[in-house]
């Protein structure tokens, strides 16, 4: 006996011992991160907080490193109680949207029913009675849910009393920041109220998930919307300057000034593809494009269409528009029609002079082609938003024996009419057109202002360029970072 | 028409018809019976080969096929427009009563204004119907067009004012980040310094000079002329590039269409 009783001390004094080597081998946590800091985010519509902080001092060191940081903000169960009436809300509504659509397909099918589908189906359209009523829920707690959201700003004054700590974000270690953003919309689960005192904690998180230190609170952070984005500042500089230099172009050109442009070839050849098309007896064909009356191209070629139209009714030759977009459609028969009335023509101006194809881009192709293979146009002009379709057309022109004048912004497409075209307007030679054509003090002094204004981008490129260099050779930071300031941040 | 016409005509006629027989009895899939799937693949090589007949001239094939597209086309988008973004997007947020009307299940959103605009520009745009006052049209038009090119000039100033200064800044004599000095190590490796610094030139002097092409305030002579004449230069050998590039996709659009004709229509390619 005295033997069993030793023996059973012994083996207990082991298990003892082991014990308590198995718990100095348990990991033990990470050290805190320190110096938690949570500010609003900058430059945004609110609802969204930065949090940021200095990493463990065990971030990517040994046995002890950090793997993970969880981001925790104290939530007032208040908070809890808003998210009730939320979900109550949208069960509702889901209840509304299962009915309706129960009965939507069950009410056309009843008739035809029979035996358990057709109680079915009477079923569904019983139940959908219900809707009014549900609606009328939805309104109530619409309410609830809005009065309700109006007193999460009083809640958060009640910390650290009436509610807890959840985890809002992880982030793997080697970060020290992370942005709490969530909706504006208050029926959205992830709503984050402006102007409410949030507090914020980040633990460091080990192998094992259990194995955590946290950190010092962060000091209380409201979020809200700021009515100026500062990283847009540059922008709204060149904004400025942009008008200024318009106004002034634009005051000189109404003055009298003699506001030089140098010719443009393909221009030029516009009166001269006119009167040919005169001499012929033939069509002349004016294409806008497959773009949207949104386009900068497709305003700019309404501009030269203007200018064409109303040589077209001088000259007494027919004009053919056929368009991709029925709002470019609308505003192109607008033009034209002002350019007969300008001419002193008006009566000459028929309706079907520009008319609607079709949006499908390769029906639309097929139609053109179509019309400029059995009218056989004299002249075409394609001044514009030009895709896939620009080769297409350029070859069929040519083709058809036409005089062909191109003009497009779309940098894809313009080797195609370069090719094919006898003239092409490159790029922003499309929207000078519209100004030396016009010969008008707006467009001109618009025109001059964009000259000035790529005299600025030459001149900033050569600075920033030689600031660059130079900073780059002696090591100087400032010269380095001035490229920074034509950075556009969102 | 001619009388070689309805021989040509009645000839296609036959030969549709044996195409529409032979795909119809070699078809073997279960999508749709076999009369229909013949008449489908038939259709498809009969209205590829007549937009393509246009190559040689215009042909009565041709303008079937360009009629038939534009038709279908243009029925098909006013159909999609409509259901999809009035019926699809508009009235379930407006109307309880057209939502059921439309089958379309209500959203039972709080009431918006900007739901409403759409709805009221739409309305000034079908006014231009009227002959007295199709004038107020232009009211949707001008909202149309002043509010994108509003939107358009911040975008643009963005993207090719500024975003091009900022990328013009690039180090001529030291290439990349590193700080390596081109006399250390000359290699035309691709991704070497010397590569990587001459292609920084190219950047600087092409934005240079296609900027001083693009300036029409002063007659392109002198110095400014000779610039001017390198930025052409440079715009052509770019545009020589992407011709390249995209006649390469089209060649693909053509290997697609022949290989539909070659291995669905006739099957002599598996």
């Amino acid at each position: 006996m005295k033997r069993i009783l030793l023996t059973t001390t012994f083996l207990l004094l082991l298990m003892g011992v082991a014990s308590a080597q198995a718990d100095s081998a348990a990991p033990s946590p990470p050290a805190p991160p320190t110096g938690v800091k949570a500010v609003d985010k900058p430059n945004d519509h609110g609802h969204a907080v930065n949090i940021s902080w200095d990493m463990s001092p065990d971030d990517g060191k040994g046995a002890n490193s950090v793997v993970t940081y969880d981001v925790f903000r104290w939530i007032p169960a208040y908070m809890d109680s808003v998210a009730q009436i939320r979900a109550g809300l949208s069960g509702i509504r889901d209840t509304i949207n299962i009915l309706d659509r129960a009965n939507r397909k069950w009410s056309v099918l009843e008739e035809h029913l029979t035996g358990d589908s057709a109680k079915l189906a009477n079923d569904s359209v019983v139940a959908a009675q219900r809707i009014p009523q549900l609606r009328a829920d939805l309104k109530r707690f619409r309410q609830v849910l809005a009065s309700a959201v109006e007193r999460l700003p009083e809640a958060h004054k009640t910390y650290p009393e009436n509610g807890s700590w959840r985890r809002v974000g992880t982030v793997p270690a080697g970060q020290g920041k992370y942005s709490n953003v969530g909706s504006k919309e208050y029926e959205e689960p992830d709503y984050l109220p402006d102007f409410s005192d949030f507090y914020y904690r980040v633990d460091a998180v080990g192998v094992v998930s259990t194995t955590r230190s946290s950190s010092e609170v962060s000091a209380p952070v409201h979020s809200s919307g700021q009515w100026f984005n500062t990283g847009r500042t540059t922008v709204l500089v060149f904004v400025l300057a942009f008008g200024f230099l318009t106004v002034l172009f634009v005051r000189k050109a109404r003055a009298g000034h003699d506001l030089y442009v140098r010719p443009l070839a393909g221009i030029d050849a516009v009166d001269d593809a006119i009167g040919r098309a005169t001499e012929m007896g033939r069509p002349i064909l004016y294409l806008l494009g497959a773009g949207t009356a949104a386009d900068i191209a497709t305003i700019a070629s309404f501009t030269i269409l203007a200018r064409v139209s109303k040589k077209v009714a001088e000259y007494q030759t027919t004009l053919i528009v056929p368009c991709y977009d029925p709002i470019v459609m609308s505003i192109a028969q607008d033009i034209v029609k002002t350019g007969y009335s300008d001419a002193g023509r008006p009566d000459a101006y028929k309706e079907d002079m520009v008319f609607f194809i079709t949006q499908s881009q390769f029906a639309y192709v097929a139609a053109v082609n179509g019309i400029m293979i059995r009218d056989l146009p004299a002249t075409n002009l394609y001044m514009g938003k030009f895709y896939a379709e620009s080769l297409i057309f350029a070859e069929t022109g040519a083709l058809a024996g036409s005089i062909q004048i191109a003009g497009t912004d779309e940098v894809a497409q313009l080797p195609f009419f370069v090719v094919a075209c006898d003239y092409t307007l490159i790029g922003e030679e499309l929207f000078a057109a519209s100004a030396y054509l016009g010969r008008e003090p707006l467009l001109l002094g618009t025109l001059k202002a964009q000259d000035y204004a790529k005299a600025a981008v030459l001149l900033l490129a050569i600075v920033g360029l030689l600031a660059v260099n130079v900073g780059h050779e002696a090591n100087v930071e400032w010269l380095m970072k001035f490229k920074e300031l034509f950075k556009v941040i969102d | 028409m001619k009388r070689s016409t309805y021989i040509v005509m009645a000839v296609m006629a036959l030969l549709f018809a044996v195409s529409w027989y032979f795909k119809a009895a070699t078809y073997h899939g279960n999508v749709m019976s076999p009369l229909v799937a013949g008449f489908m693949i038939t259709l498809a090589a009969f209205l590829t080969l007549a937009i393509i007949s246009f190559v040689y001239q215009d042909n009565p094939f041709y303008k079937f096929a360009e009629h038939l597209f534009v038709g279908i086309s243009a029925a098909f988008w006013m159909c999609q427009s409509f259901w999809s973004t009035i019926v699809g997007n508009l009235i379930p947020r407006i109307s309880t009563g057209l939502s059921k009307y439309f089958g379309q299940p209500y959203r039972d959103e709080p009431w918006n204004f900007v739901y409403w605009l759409p709805v009221i520009l739409g309305i000034l745009l079908l006014l231009r119907l009227s002959s007295k006052i199709g004038w107020v049209s232009r009211w949707a038009l001008a909202f149309i067009v002043g509010t994108t090119a509003g939107l358009s000039f911040i975008r643009y100033l963005r993207s090719d004012f500024m975003e091009q200064i900022s990328s013009t800044m690039v180090p001529l004599l030291a290439a990349g980040n590193s700080g390596e000095s081109l006399l250390s190590n000359i290699t035309l490796s691709a991704t070497g310094p010397f590569v990587a610094m001459l292609t920084n030139w190219v950047i600087f002097l092409g934005v240079i000079c296609g900027i001083v092409y693009f300036f029409f305030s002063k007659e392109h002579t002198g110095l400014f002329g000779r610039a001017s004449r390198v930025g052409i230069w440079i715009l052509m050998i770019t545009f020589g590039a992407a011709f390249g590039y995209t006649v390469m996709g089209r060649i693909t659009l053509l290997v697609g269409r022949l290989t539909f004709l070659y291995k669905d229509w006739l099957g002599l390619i598996s």
